[in-house]
């Protein structure tokens, strides 16, 4: 069976309608970034610091409800969020003048005493003290540094420069796509997806270098024929196992999504949206740019 | 390449015994009695958020233990001095890093002096100055000499606790140092998470004060208190009503007896009133001083204080010897309990401060692994059923090198005994996707040489051969992120990039020799004429 026949479609023709939209998304992962450097967006406290606690309820309870609770109880801040299934209850506090170990306490006893007659267990807590935060933070932009890195000289050293900064271009602007995503929806910003966005930033490559591989093969092929050509037939050479990789690979990650729980819910759909652009861009984002650069062909053969 | 798949057939069956093998520890529970001698017993071990369990970062506050071996050095001096018949006005901690001595004259100051460098050769001992008609003479501890004592702080805080968790009874613990002053605790299936932090957190620092009668406690104030004494309050509470009073009691600052000097605490429990209380024993030296400040102090009354909180202040009614007291104060049984632990290990020699505490339920955990099991068997369904309709045969030969995939990598898991967290099962289901996908590179080389005429073997050597770079780079940029994720990663997401760079390496292997064996061993048999790819 076969998805697709041969195809003949001008990949790099697009690129101006394409670079456009690449350049919208990643404006909007920059702004995300600036505004996680700031810790203006949705913060996940391993990053700020803070208390997350999951408490299972016996009874229903309102969100509503709880929040009273806790405002009565002196800790407004408190952002609530209901977990779908058996009235779990996710309660976060960032930041708090009390000491590590006594937030908890605090929003156990509060819930005691406001619903006595609805018994609760603490699935989990997680208190991290500002600290950590800071250190985790520098932690991550050095692991984002290092990795990025060692991709650019990885595929420097098997291609050539130019192929390394379009590779790591691509997958710069697969790390922002996920950015943008969960910037605009909103959803936290902690450690599961910076893990995400490095397995993204990993599996990008993987679809960047298979175009790239057929890429060079073809340049050393057909010599005469314009670079546009070249690159145009060689997508289009690889364009079904493109996507079948990325299909399979997608159809783990949704089931991941789907099926996995309320834990790893963020992460995976992180892998999916990434395996989603980390395909476009193989295609639409690393070979417009290395056709550009190569331009005009005679010269950057000589 | 067509022949030698002996040595490759031979491997393969090596491997998934091997894996079978490292395995069983793992799925079957009890071992049978055979299972012994060079066999495997280690397990994959479950993280904290499957099994459940606390997980701890504490800093040592290394600055409060310099500060502390600087306020021995103060009253060393002061015993040292009165000894010698040197007349002084006052010896204390000065600041973070200096002990000054307050002399009438010059040549008390002096001979201070020679006294100090000789006892403490390692302090740096700073020009005398005159203020106010008294002589100081201050004594600095060097920045490396502070090194020394905070790095041993937090080698004796990590021992301590070690001793602690030892005794309160967790299984499989662990009690590592990170960095300078962190210490990671990780208590998998833990109960009462919150007595274990208590326990462990406690400085636990035990004192014997004489309580100053002469002072009128009730209106005490720290600014009318004589220089020599100090406000601590003695807490009770009340067994029926659970209220907490706070009775406000002025001792003197030093101590005459610290924890140092126990030899063992045991919990016991009063027979008239039923009442739990710790019985502790002195060594020879604590034995010694007891006997003596109790044979001075007959009448008086000392209190026994636990981290600047008094337990109880009872009268000296005689003489005490032989080395023996107990402590008793309005404590349930599990704290007379934790006090004995506390007191047996010994007191941290600074305070620490937890900095994180992430604590699972286990029936979250449990939760967590059954939904990453139904997550994975769909994502082998979805993948297995899409391989074997776009490249049938073939398609059905990838996923028997994905099946193996997960087996070599749950046998590699155990073997080296890795902790398997729910983002590494998330990085195993995600590996079904990405471990067909050297096999689809493949397939497609092979189809393309196929269309170009090749015959079936011709194809699929020319697959093999054009793909595998393509498959090299691609595992590779792949393990240099997993690399890095493993580096600085912590806890769930260090398995995570153990699981995935595990995964990647053996699925280079199977890709590319594992399923090949399959085709060659096949083609060289039978003659076909088209491939099912």
């Amino acid at each position: 069976m076969q998805l697709l026949g041969k195809t003949n479609i001008d990949f790099i023709g697009m690129k101006k309608f394409t670079f456009i939209i690449s350049s919208i998304i990643a404006l909007i992962g920059i702004i995300g970034i600036i505004q996680i450097g700031r810790g203006a967006a949705n913060m996940g406290i391993d990053f700020s610091g803070g208390t997350a606690m999951q408490l299972k309820f016996s009874q229903p309870l309102t969100i509503q409800a709880a929040r009273e609770a806790l405002a009565k109880g002196g800790m407004k801040e408190a952002e609530l969020q209901e977990i779908t299934g058996g009235n779990q209850l996710l309660v976060k506090i960032n930041k708090s003048d009390l000491s590590t170990g006594k937030v908890a306490d605090s929003v156990e006893s509060i819930f005691k005493q406001a619903f006595p007659a609805n018994p609760f267990t603490v699935e989990s807590s997680t208190e991290i003290g500002p600290s950590i935060g800071e250190k985790l933070k520098k932690d991550t932009l050095v692991a984002v540094a290092l990795s990025m890195l060692g991709i650019i000289l990885y595929i420097a050293w098997r291609f050539d420069y130019k192929f390394g900064v379009a590779a790591v271009a691509a997958t710069m602007h697969d790390v922002l796509a996920i950015i943008a995503v969960f910037f605009v929806l909103n959803k936290e910003v902690n450690l599961l997806l910076i893990t995400a966005v490095l397995t993204i930033a990993g599996y990008s490559l993987t679809d960047t270098v298979v175009v790239f591989d057929r890429i060079r093969e073809n340049m050393h092929k057909s010599l005469k024929d314009p670079l546009p050509v070249v690159f145009n037939r060689s997508i289009n050479e690889v364009l079904s196992r493109t996507i079948v990789t990325s299909l399979t690979t997608f159809l783990a990650a949704i089931s991941l999504f789907l099926f996995g729980g309320e834990v790893i819910h963020d992460f995976a759909f992180a892998l999916v949206v990434g395996v989603l652009v980390a395909t476009y861009s193989s295609v639409f984002v690393a070979s417009p740019i290395v056709a550009l650069w190569e331009k005009p062909p005679v010269e950057s053969k000589a | 390449m067509n022949k030698g798949y002996t040595w490759r057939i031979s491997l393969i069956l090596a491997f998934i015994i091997a894996s079978f093998v490292y395995l069983t520890p793992t799925l079957v529970s009890p071992l049978p009695a055979w299972w012994s001698g060079l066999l495997p017993k280690d397990k994959i071990h479950l993280g904290l958020d499957l099994q459940g369990g606390t997980h701890l970062v504490m800093e040592v506050e290394t600055l409060k233990a310099v500060e502390g071996s600087l306020d021995l050095i103060a009253t060393d001096l002061e015993d040292s001095l009165s000894s010698q018949n040197l007349r002084f006005k006052k010896i204390g901690r000065l600041g973070g890093d200096k002990v000054q001595l307050t002399l009438y004259d010059r040549s008390s100051a002096d001979s201070a002096q020679v006294l100090v460098k000789k006892k403490y050769p390692d302090m740096e001992v700073l020009p005398v100055f005159e203020e106010g008609g008294f002589v100081n003479l201050q004594l600095r501890i060097n920045e490396k000499e502070a090194q020394v004592r905070k790095d041993r702080a937090v080698a004796q805080a990590l021992e301590t606790i070690r001793n602690r968790i030892d005794q309160f009874g967790v299984s499989e613990p662990v009690i590592q140092r990170e960095g300078i002053d962190h210490i990671v605790v990780q208590l998998p299936g833990i109960k009462d998470p919150k007595r274990a932090i208590e326990l462990i957190g406690k400085t636990a620092r035990l004192e014997f004060k004489l309580v100053d009668e002469t002072v009128n406690a009730a209106t005490a104030s720290t600014s009318t208190l004589p220089e020599d004494d100090e406000l601590l309050f003695e807490k009770r509470t009340d067994p029926a009503t659970g209220a907490i009073s706070e009775t406000p009691i002025v001792v003197k600052k030093k101590a005459i007896i610290t924890g140092d000097l126990l030899t063992d605490a045991q919990i016991r429990i009063d027979s008239q009133y039923n009442q739990p209380y710790v019985a502790i024993d002195f060594n020879s030296t604590g034995a010694r001083l007891f006997d003596q400040v109790t044979a001075a102090n007959v009448g008086k009354r000392f209190a026994i204080v636990l981290d600047n909180t008094i337990y109880s202040a009872p009268v000296i009614r005689e003489r005490i010897s032989g080395g023996s007291a107990q402590i008793s104060g309005s404590f349930t049984e599990k704290e007379a309990a934790d006090l004995a632990i506390v007191l047996r290990a010994g007191s941290l020699p600074a305070p620490v401060k937890i900095l994180q505490n992430v604590t699972v339920g286990p029936s979250l955990g449990a939760d967590s692994i059954r939904k990453g099991l139904v997550a994975g068997m769909i994502g082998v369904a979805l993948v297995v059923v899409f391989m074997g309709i776009y490249y049938k045969l073939a398609g059905m030969v990838a996923n028997l090198g994905m099946v193996l995939n997960i087996l070599f990598l749950m046998g590699a898991l155990a073997a080296l005994g890795a902790t398997l967290t729910l983002p590494g099962i998330a990085a195993i289901v995600l590996l079904i996707g990405i471990s067909v996908d050297a096999n689809v590179l493949i397939f497609e080389r092979i189809r393309e040489e196929l269309k170009l005429g090749k015959t079936p073997h011709a194809a699929l050597d020319a697959g093999y051969d054009k793909a595998f770079l393509t498959i090299m780079d691609s595992h590779v940029t792949a393990l240099i992120t997993a690399a890095v994720l493993f580096q600085f990663g912590t806890g769930p997401v260090k398995g995570f990039a153990v699981s995935l760079s595990l995964g990647i390496i053996i699925n280079l292997f199977t890709s590319l020799l594992a399923t090949r064996v399959l085709f060659d061993a096949f083609l060289d048999r039978v003659h076909v004429k088209r491939l099912s790819i």
